[in-house]
């Protein structure tokens, strides 16, 4: 270590008897107090940083606080990417005074964070899983709250000729012949479980090159669909919101076997006692009740409704 | 603001890697004992773990279902500062290690011979070794920065609470809105970058 003048100089030289007495100290605690000054100064610039951050977060205005006022939801993507969740939400914070934290992952992931606590509700899509789900005592009550359909979407000239698909199943066996890139969530989501559904009933295992798996959200495969000219699912929520970014179009829509209800399910309190059940509760009955109802109703993207509310009493 | 959740984090983690970081390498410099050898290779190999890795494994002991559930720090804002503490830490211990290598090492034996106790020469040498120390805490705190792994696994990426710069991306970069993203990447290159140039300027006060 040369330069900068020696360091040592300015300290009085060294004598062995001293070595335990005033001049280490005087250096120690020189040096303890420069570096609480650098900690602290480092803290208060994170504690800015949070009161920013946690401005931002308060931002909806409350009535009523709650004891818990934050909920986990554990979602899909579909539901967040269609813009649904960021529409409703404010509203639910300004009914009731709850912050929602929403994790998009797919719907066998929503379900797994539900089973281990680290969600207090979920809105998800998969029927038999929601069951499964109920019957092993994860969740504490179940509601529909909206549908819409699954769609076939691909390239313009529909190069395996789609559109003359009698049924999804029929579609799908075309899709099999090859040739086309068909892109699958490959993600558990509640779209890839639909996916896998058919190719169960066309006894198909998809195989072979055509056949990838990209193991990422709705719309990152829908731009994937588009950037290799091939065909996907997709909920047609997801599909309103995203068709503008790609040049594909819809292949194969209308039958009732593409049926896609969502369900709401509150995850049973005894599991954790971390959970915020009223919380849970009060975001499943808002969203089934007519409000909720109501506002998912009046969401439109380009003039289209994404989600139909299905919630009967 | 993403920009603000970002650095505050990043702030966290790093003050709580560098509190025990530090002073564990200046130790690890001073000590002398069998195997010695082998600690500097598993910190060093330690430095290189993916940040999905840490991510993974400070997820099952997260989770409410884990052992340190109780906490409930798992999608908050606590679960990402400890997983980019944990990232940041052997980062932190090893370059401080490394870093004062380049002392003079008559400058430990000295201490020694003068016969200062084992907290007085830990700190003896941070103070010593502050340009390489500050190099090692900058390096901390750009790494925690750009990561992505521990942010989006332990963060869940919720708006507003725990979406960071680098989640942020990843997001719109799936959804295909590449300009926000892009504008995003700007500035935490700029971070990237201001860190790197006062490093820079650390070890040249040096000289």
């Amino acid at each position: 270590m040369g330069g900068r003048g020696n360091p040592t100089a300015s300290r009085p030289a060294f004598k062995p008897g001293h070595w335990k007495g005033e001049t280490m100290q005087l250096t120690s605690r020189r040096t303890l107090v420069r570096s609480a000054a650098i900690c602290a100064v480092l803290l208060t610039a994170a504690v800015q940083g949070f009161a920013l951050g946690g401005k931002e977060a308060a931002a909806p205005a409350k009535h009523v606080t709650p004891a818990n006022p934050r909920i986990r939801l554990a979602t899909t993507t579909s539901t967040e990417n269609s813009g649904l969740l960021a529409y409703l939400l404010p509203f639910f914070t300004e009914d009731t005074g709850y912050t929602v934290d929403v994790v998009a992952v797919g719907t066998g992931a929503a379900l797994k964070l539900g089973e281990n606590a680290d969600a207090d509700v979920v809105l998800v899509h998969a029927r038999a899983q929601e069951d499964a789900f109920m019957a092993a005592g994860h969740g504490a009550e179940r509601r529909d709250v909206m549908y819409n359909d699954f769609i076939i979407v691909g390239p313009k000239s529909d190069p395996a000729g789609l559109s003359h698909s009698t049924s999804s199943i029929d579609a799908f066996t075309k899709l099999a012949a090859g040739g086309t890139p068909f892109i699958s969530r490959g993600d558990k989501s509640g779209t890839n479980i639909k996916e896998l559904d058919i190719w169960k009933a066309a006894k198909i295992t998809p195989s072979g090159s055509w056949y990838k798996e990209a193991g990422q959200g709705m719309e990152q495969v829908l731009l994937m669909a588009d950037g290799l000219q091939g065909y996907t699912l997709t909920d047609r929520g997801t599909w309103i919101a995203v068709k503008d970014k790609t040049s594909l179009v819809i292949s194969y829509e209308g039958e009732a076997g593409l049926f896609n209800p969502y369900g709401v399910i509150t995850v049973a309190p005894s599991k954790n006692p971390a959970i915020n059940a009223f919380g849970a509760k009060a975001f499943l009955d808002w969203i089934t009740s007519k409000r909720g109802q109501d506002l998912i109703a009046s969401y439109k993207l380009g003039g289209q409704t994404l989600f139909f509310p299905s919630y009967k009493p | 603001m993403t920009i603000m959740t970002s650095l505050g984090f990043s702030l966290w983690s790093t003050t709580f890697s560098v509190i025990p970081g530090v002073p564990l390498g200046a130790a690890l410099f001073l000590a002398r004992f069998k195997g010695k050898r082998g600690v500097v290779a598993i910190l060093n190999a330690t430095m290189a773990v993916p940040t999905v890795v840490v991510g993974l494994f400070v997820y099952s002991f997260i989770s409410r279902s884990g052992p340190l559930g109780f906490l409930n720090i798992m999608f908050a804002p606590g679960g990402v500062i400890l997983g980019q503490t944990m990232l940041a830490f052997p980062l932190v211990m090893a370059m401080s290690y490394t870093g004062l290598q380049k002392l003079d090492h008559r400058y430990a034996e000295t201490l020694l011979t003068l016969g200062a106790g084992p907290w007085h020469r830990v700190m003896a040498v941070i103070r010593e070794g502050r340009y390489v120390i500050v190099q090692a805490v900058l390096a901390a705190f750009g790494r925690v920065t750009g990561e992505v792994g521990v942010s989006m696994m332990l963060g869940g990426n919720i708006r507003w609470y725990t979406r960071t710069m680098t989640t942020t991306i990843a997001l719109d970069a799936s959804k295909g809105e590449f300009e926000r993203a892009v504008s995003l990447g700007v500035v935490l290159l700029t971070v990237a970058l201001a860190i790197n140039f006062m490093s820079h300027l650390a070890v040249r006060n040096v000289r």
